[in-house]
């Protein structure tokens, strides 16, 4: 149940929108002419193959690479995303996979990094009720923001991550693999993390290999294949449906449990 | 949004998870410190285990050692290398190493010696070109490590033998330069101490400002909903710092009294204790110590906090060069050679600064300082001779790593890190 580009249902216009994007590594085309939407209140999920582009797309929003044409507009009006700072600036936080806290710090310390309160007589008070309230909202459930992150479970360290990027107030928030390697439950912390910073107002966009995750919180499902736009989902598509739109084949594993399945079930009707 | 199932209603913002243990109260206090020592998280105590070890052992062996006499020679001593310590401490904290700082110190005795007494240079210009060409090494390893990516390992090695030839070199075939006796320098490298009621003012300084400070924050953190700690235990705290403090003092002038010397040590370390704890720039040094990408992503410049790191060692390493020469009223081609290298980068690491970064305080220059500078003042008095004074000392540094290896590994298997 592929749907339109421009969803229907909201009447206010994207946050972020890319158009034609396209991005070239020396003769090779990562990505080729993407469209994609980011409206407020939204998880916008990006899935995809190894090598379909997500990760260059993400960058590109974060503005870790310049795409090598298209547009970019955010609020309406163009902008050009030249360096991290310029996205961070713009209201773009990235949650890398790979979480960058310093284990050494504590919560507080690292949720400031590089923004701390009063650089020459750090103010750790109003840092650390800033922080229980930042973490509070999210109703995280972090013991003690005076404990080294070292001993956090690898939830609460995507927590912290995310809270981390919730602190320059941006509008759109970009998580790169949030649940990769986490456990069933941590798992699910996390998710109803995202769904709380989705209901703070924020668009989201969330890269995940899972389609279970994905379909659990998204609100669309944008597939990338080879760089290029493969369709777009609502959360209700089948998973043959989108392993189909992943892979770009028809014969796979799910689709073909999916046709005996379905066979089955034609056989057991009277 | 605090749902109230897991928050107890009421209680302070950062006690409210129930899964927090109550660490409240002495008892509390007490127990907490035990956790903390036995997931690996030593702070001083290796220190103060080695120092009462150490100071038992040569008492026994020799009296003279606890003289109020030899206390006060010993913080003469401490203050030279203590201050290429808290360098070594700034290169540590960013897990990088400083190898050459004897050199650089014996280097910038040397300069002291052929600018002020050689070429009649004022004598403050001549320690103030000796901290120059000492902030220029530092720049210069910064720059190799960013630039070319040269491990400060190497470029340190290397500079360690260079700074050594350079020393050489410039003090000339004769070898050794006499600073005057009656110069104000040597007159604080060797005699100026402070008048007793100067040093019991002073150390009654720290007990007030440790209450001050604390109540303040208490009540800033009372106001804001957190956890704070009780009048009552700032007090105590205080009081017993005061203390121990006024009684050191007081034995310290039954003798000379308290170095001038000492304190300008102590000086720079309460200020570098400042701007390692309560400065942006001290929270990035730990946080590229830690994780440099991290840090790197977080908008810190990497590169700057290395550059600013290096810089400050090599210029502490070279204002502890032109004590060690007011000391010893020359700068000779023994400057800055033999242990001096090996005993600040000790004792920093027995203070409780790890080598593998983002983990320290200005404070464990201080207290490892005082530990080598008492093993090898108690050596001295037996009369050793300095081969063995060599391989006890590395053994005790052995010890210290070892100490640091082992607590590191604590800290990983308890996640504390």
């Amino acid at each position: 149940m592929a749907i339109p580009d421009t969803p229907t249902t909201t009447s206010r216009p994207p946050v972020l929108s890319l158009r034609g994007i396209s991005k070239n590594f020396g003769a090779v085309s990562a990505l080729t002419d993407v469209d994609l939407d980011i409206n407020a209140g939204e998880i916008v999920a990006l899935v995809g193959d190894n090598g379909a582009g997500k990760s260059t797309l993400v960058k590109i929003l974060a503005g870790a690479h310049m795409p090598s044409s298209g547009s970019i507009t955010f609020d309406g009006k163009p902008v050009t995303l030249a360096n991290p700072a310029a996205a961070l600036k713009l209201g773009i936080a990235t949650v890398f996979q790979d979480l960058a806290l310093c284990e050494n710090l504590d919560v507080v310390a690292n949720i400031f990094l590089g923004r701390e309160l009063h650089p020459l007589r750090l103010d750790e008070v109003s840092m650390e009720v800033r922080a229980w309230r930042l973490l509070n909202e999210l109703s995280a459930r972090i013991p003690s923001v005076r404990e080294p992150v070292a001993s956090l479970s690898g939830g609460q360290r995507q927590t912290v991550a995310i809270a981390r990027s919730l602190l320059t107030e941006p509008r759109v928030i970009l998580l790169d693999e949030p649940t990769a390697a986490l456990g069933v439950a941590q798992t699910a912390e996390v998710l109803n993390l995202i769904e709380r910073v989705r209901d703070r107002g924020l668009g989201v966009v969330m890269i995940s290999h899972n389609m279970e995750d994905v379909r659990a919180v998204a609100d669309r499902i944008v597939v990338l294949r080879l760089g290029r736009n493969n369709g777009i989902f609502l959360p209700g598509a089948s998973n043959q449906e989108l392993v189909t739109a992943i892979t770009g084949a028809d014969d796979n594993a799910v689709s073909r449990r999916g046709r005996r399945t379905a066979e089955k079930a034609r056989g057991e009707r009277p | 949004m605090t749902t109230a199932s897991d928050r107890n209603p009421g209680a302070l913002l950062d006690r409210s998870d129930e899964r927090l243990k109550d660490r409240s109260g002495a008892k509390g206090a007490i127990k907490g410190f035990l956790d903390r020592v036995r997931s690996g998280d030593l702070g001083s105590l290796p220190v103060v285990v080695g120092l009462v070890l150490i100071c038992t052992i040569f008492q026994t062996l020799n009296p003279v050692f606890l003289s109020p006499n030899n206390l006060v020679n010993l913080l003469f001593d401490c203050s030279t290398v203590g201050i290429i310590s808290l360098g070594i401490v700034c290169v540590l904290m960013v897990g990088e190493i400083d190898l050459s700082v004897g050199s650089v110190s014996g280097l910038s005795s040397a300069l002291l010696g052929v600018l002020w007494v050689q070429w009649g240079w004022p004598v403050a210009l001549a320690i103030v070109a000796a901290m120059a060409v000492g902030f220029v090494t530092g720049c210069v390893y910064a720059l190799l490590l960013n630039r070319l990516g040269m491990p400060s390992f190497v470029s340190t090695l290397s500079g360690l033998l260079a700074f050594l030839g350079l020393q050489l070199y410039i003090l000339g075939p004769t070898g050794s330069i006499n600073l005057p006796y009656d110069s104000p320098l040597v007159n604080f490298g060797q005699l100026l101490v402070m008048p007793h009621w100067v040093s019991h003012t002073l150390a009654v300084m720290p007990g007030v400002l440790a209450l001050a400070l604390g109540y303040r924050k208490a009540q800033r953190r009372q106001a804001a909903g957190l956890s704070s700690r009780s009048f009552g235990g700032l007090l105590l705290q205080a009081a017993a710092i005061t203390l121990a403090l006024e009684l050191v003092t007081y034995y310290l002038n039954l003798s000379r009294g308290v170095p001038w010397m000492f304190a300008l040590f102590v000086g720079l370390v309460v200020a570098m204790n400042y701007a390692l704890k309560r400065t942006q720039w001290g929270r990035s040094m730990t946080a590229v110590g830690g994780n440099r990408e991290a840090a790197r992503r977080a908008g810190i410049n990497v590169r700057l906090i290395y550059a600013s790191a290096f810089a400050l060692c090599a210029t502490l390493a070279a204002t502890g060069g032109v004590l060690s020469a007011a000391r010893l009223a020359s700068s000779s081609q023994q400057a800055g050679t033999g242990d001096v290298n090996l005993n600040a980068i000790a004792a920093a690491v027995i203070g409780g600064t790890s080598l593998f970064g983002g983990r320290g305080s200005a404070y464990s220059a201080l207290l490892g300082i005082i530990v080598i500078q008492s093993i090898a003042s108690g050596l001295t008095l037996l009369d050793l001779s300095s081969s063995l004074r060599y391989m006890i000392t590395g053994c005790v540094l052995a010890i210290a790593v070892i100490v640091d290896s082992l607590a590191r590994r604590s800290r990983v298997s308890h996640g504390r890190a």
